[in-house]
């Protein structure tokens, strides 16, 4: 199957006017004869809520938190990107695709992209009119600050808290469409399959959280906003409910995933400290700006930080990449670490950690500066390892973040089953194969608020559709076959927790499919998995009944997909024989070290089909073609 | 440095919200200092499942403080012990071994139980819904700097915005009066230019949901204050008042 992207012709620049004018409309009376089912209240799925609610459709909107308000999206710290250009530092929409483009290492789509960096200023105009208080100069006007991977100010920020404040945003203009009754929230509820009549999405199947019901709700178009699958990893800075099981559904049904192997490990977060652990913590990125990394020289030596001398520590950024310095892109930086705790120089209980450390910038600015700048930070912490870090350096380490890979979609944020829509990070579209910080609130939001009210009117009023409620015979099917599921992973009664497999799913994981990766590692891994997927539903034990309040029963179902869907990741990843972003397969790299990349083959989105249980997933190529920007090695020398 | 302590847990049980609940001791042993309070529930669920027994139900998701779906009260105090903390960022170096630490649900008639220690908070969603928001329409606004905002009046914005909406204030107020929450909003959106045309109607607005959901009313007691996790100050509180005063006994006739 040849896959269309579906991109319009014409200058980059032009492309989304003119597809906006192309585009059919839906005359605002035929508005409300349209249902619209959005899963997931992030800032994709609950700013597209509430867009296509004002716009006149009948919105139906899931989450499986017990309000909107809490999705991931919330816990999101930096900032977020647009080329607004106040600081007159040379900023442009061009800029800003371009930093984009490259920062993912040109394996992300052109046109997405430049509509991206185009719609970025109008976000950023609609939030301030929305009341986020993002933060200011003494003049009044809106403050920025800088991000890695960008020479330019461009990052608008509302304390460490900018996730927050855009969410809350999204969700009071949704709470502001369910009080006009052009939205119906339901909150706790899991979609657990897609429902696909005569082809096209015309539905869904959710378990109510409280009651264990099995709910079915049809409509014209889905669009699923669920988010990113870092948890395969176990331990990730993802939220505890984050999974995968909505996109994995969706490409059981037809959907193809798309380079699920490009995965993003963010360099500064809190070390793991032991086997009980849950989650990591990230630290901002910013504090890169200040903190410089290092190591001991020596291996393996156990002494304080304070009792290392200065010529026995190695600033590994900084000796490597001299201009750059510690202010590397996330990826290399990460990989920078992993690489001295190889080489035993780790530091810490576990030696797994980099020192982070702010006695320099302390000494030149003084402890006020710092802590204006960084307060917060040092205050989290402080609270999480009880070090002081204004006295001891700070240790990171390298943990999953984000999620580059996602359900294919066209132009049109649409993917290879009509009428289901994919935005936000459960889509694969605009960051290639490394994501630059602050850019996911910016996709989020633009996929929400300013492409999907166009694109899916344009399949609505160009789709011919029949009449479907939920009595037609498919939502029946789908829900046996989720019944059926349910009552297996309840009756298995077996001897380990589901959170015990999760636990180990994770360690292959990370293991043969993290920050770096081999052929053979990852064909062992495989082999791993498997037995593990066919040792979970052998031996899970799932507590509790169907019917109820039962949070057991729910991870199980999300780890039962994790399960599966981790194989399709170490396939891809064995797919793919070069070195990108993310990606790094030890057999491509360069002199430095670097990714390798190898555009004459795979310049591609690897997209992949579902056709079996148990069986090889088909593979499909979309070529990315690169008519605006020229090629070449990332060097941050 | 790493240790570990051993606990006595008095945990409330409750199947649903129309059955009787009950304290249930459990031994929570070979804590780690380092571990959150989550964390320690979570072995504690552990052992429980493979026992063949109902794990603890709580509300949980982010574990750093920011979404606001968990909160317990422990020892008597929501979200524990440590000041400016939510119960996923409470660590157990704060406890000793031998401790017997009581940990219950948010306590509010407005706030059903839906098991253990989950409840429903689903009409601080309702109270949003009255006037919690800015009624503009994505694609009309104007360029973003064109209103100046003064620095200081951002800031106080934020103060108030940092609100996770995890309902201890309601859990801390002898009235379980959700009046810091319902201020948070309503001060947050008056400071700002954007959010005056409908300050007025929102003060009511809000502060009407707020009643008709059974919350209690704010005799300034100020526990909401010292349990919040985000340390919102009360003086949001009289902002509300003040605004809510404003629109009680203005005119709407110009």
């Amino acid at each position: 199957m040849q896959l269309d992207a579906k991109i319009p012709d014409g200058p980059l620049a032009e492309k989304w006017d003119r597809h906006r004018f192309e585009m059919k409309l839906v005359n605002p009376a035929n508005k409300r004869k349209f249902d619209i089912i959005v899963v997931g209240t992030g800032l994709a799925g609950g700013s597209a809520s509430a867009t296509l609610a004002e716009l006149g459709y009948n919105v139906k909107t899931f989450c499986f938190q017990d309000s909107p308000r809490r999705a991931h999206s919330i816990a999101a710290q930096g900032g977020i990107n647009a080329a607004k250009n106040y600081p007159n530092d040379g900023d442009s929409i061009w800029r800003l695709f371009y930093d984009t483009v490259k920062g993912g290492d040109f394996r992300a789509r052109e046109a997405n992209v430049h509509r991206l960096a185009q719609v970025s200023n109008n976000i950023i105009d609609h939030c301030v009119a929305q009341g986020i208080p993002f933060a200011r100069e003494y003049g009044g006007l809106l403050a920025n600050r800088s991000f890695g991977g960008a020479q330019v100010s461009r990052t608008f920020y509302a304390r460490g808290q900018t996730g927050q404040q855009l969410l809350l945003g999204a969700y009071s203009s949704l709470a502001r469409q369910i009080a006009a009754g052009k939205v119906t929230m339901f909150p706790r509820r899991e979609m657990l399959d897609v429902v696909i009549v005569d082809g096209q999405a015309r539905g869904i199947v959710v378990r109510n959280l409280i009651s264990g019901e099995l709910e079915t709700h049809a409509a014209h178009a889905v669009v699923l906003a669920t988010g990113g699958y870092g948890n395969v990893f176990f331990l990730s800075t993802n939220a505890m409910g984050c999974n995968v099981t909505a996109a994995y559904r969706a490409y059981k049904k037809g959907a193809f995933f798309a380079n699920p192997c490009f995965t993003q490990i963010h360099p500064t977060c809190i070390p793991v400290h032991g086997t009980y652990q849950s989650k990591l913590t990230l630290m901002s990125e910013s504090l890169r700006n200040d903190g410089r990394v290092w190591v001991p020289k020596k291996a393996g030596d156990t002494r304080r930080p304070a009792d290392i001398p200065e010529d026995e520590r190695d600033y590994f950024l900084e000796r490597k990449y001299p201009s750059f310095g510690n202010l590397v892109p996330r990826d290399v930086a990460s990989r920078n670490a992993k690489e001295q705790c190889d080489l035993g120089k780790g530091v810490g209980e576990t030696r797994l950690a980099v020192y982070l450390d702010f006695a320099d910038a302390i000494r030149r600015d003084g402890r006020a500066v710092i802590e204006k700048k960084y307060g917060n930070l040092f205050q989290m912490y402080a609270k999480i390892t009880a070090d002081n870090p204004y006295e001891t350096p700070m240790m990171i380490y390298p943990a999953v973040h984000y999620t580059m890979g996602g359900l294919w979609v066209d132009y049109n944020l649409m993917s290879t089953v009509p009428g289901l829509f994919v935005l936000g990070e459960a889509n694969f579209s605009d960051h290639g194969a490394n994501r630059l910080g602050a850019s996911a609130l910016m996709q989020g939001l633009a996929d929400g608020y300013f492409v999907i009210p166009y694109t899916i009117g344009g399949y609505l009023a160009g789709t011919p559709q029949r009449a479907v409620t939920t009595a037609d015979p498919a939502f029946k099917a789908a829900t046996q076959a989720v019944n059926g599921r349910i009552s297996k992973l309840l009756s298995i009664n077996g001897h380990r927790t589901v959170d015990d497999f999760h636990r180990e799913l994770g360690g292959i994981m990370w293991d043969y499919c993290g920050m770096a990766r081999t052929n053979a590692g990852l064909e062992v891994a495989r082999g791993l998995i498997q037995n593990l997927r066919a040792e979970f539903w052998e031996n899970v034990k799932v507590p509790g009944d169907p019917g109820e309040f039962n949070q057991s029963l729910e991870r199980a179902g999300r780890v039962a997909d994790f399960l599966e869907f981790g194989e399709l990741m170490l396939i891809d990843a064995r797919a793919r024989q070069e070195s990108c972003g993310g990606h790094f397969n030890e057999a491509f790299q360069t002199q430095e070290n670097e990714a390798l990349r190898d555009d004459e083959n795979f310049c591609h989105v690897a997209a992949w089909e579902f056709t079996g249980e148990d069986k090889e997933p088909a593979f499909h190529k979309e070529p990315l073609v690169f008519e605006n920007v020229h090629l070449t090695q990332r060097s941050y020398k | 440095m790493t240790k570990t302590i051993n606990l006595t847990l008095k945990v409330w049980r409750q199947k649903g919200p129309h059955v009787k609940g009950k304290l249930e001791t459990y031994h929570a042993n070979n804590i780690s200092t380092d571990m959150s309070f989550l964390e320690m529930i979570d072995v504690v669920n552990e052992q429980l499942t493979l026992d063949g027994k109902d794990p603890i139900a709580f509300d949980h998701d982010c574990r750093e403080g920011i979404c606001g779906s968990c909160g317990a009260v422990v020892n008597g105090r929501p979200h524990g012990p440590e000041k400016g903390t939510t119960l996923c960022q409470l660590h157990m170096r704060h406890f000793s071994d031998g401790d017997t630490v009581v940990v219950e649900p948010w306590r509010s008639r407005a706030f059903p139980i839906i098991r253990d220690l989950a409840v429903d908070r689903g009409v601080l969603d309702k109270i949003i819904q009255a006037g919690g928001y800015i009624s503009v329409n994505a694609g009309g606004a104007q360029d973003a700097n064109a209103i100046p905002i003064p620095q200081e009046v951002a800031d106080k914005a934020m103060d108030a915005a940092a609100c996770i909406g995890c309902g201890a204030c309601v859990a801390a107020c002898p009235n379980a009066s959700a009046m810091l929450f319902v201020s948070a909003k309503v001060s947050q959106l008056a400071l700002l230019p954007q959010g005056k045309p409908e300050a007025a109607r929102r003060a009511i607005a809000m502060l009407c949901s707020a009643d008709k959901a059974g919350f209690g009313n704010c005799s300034n007691e100020r526990e909401c204050e010292a349990e919040c996790p985000k340390e919102i100050s009360i003086t949001h509180i009289a902002r509300l008042n003040r605004e809510f005063f404003k629109a009680s006994f203005g005119s709407s006739v110009q």
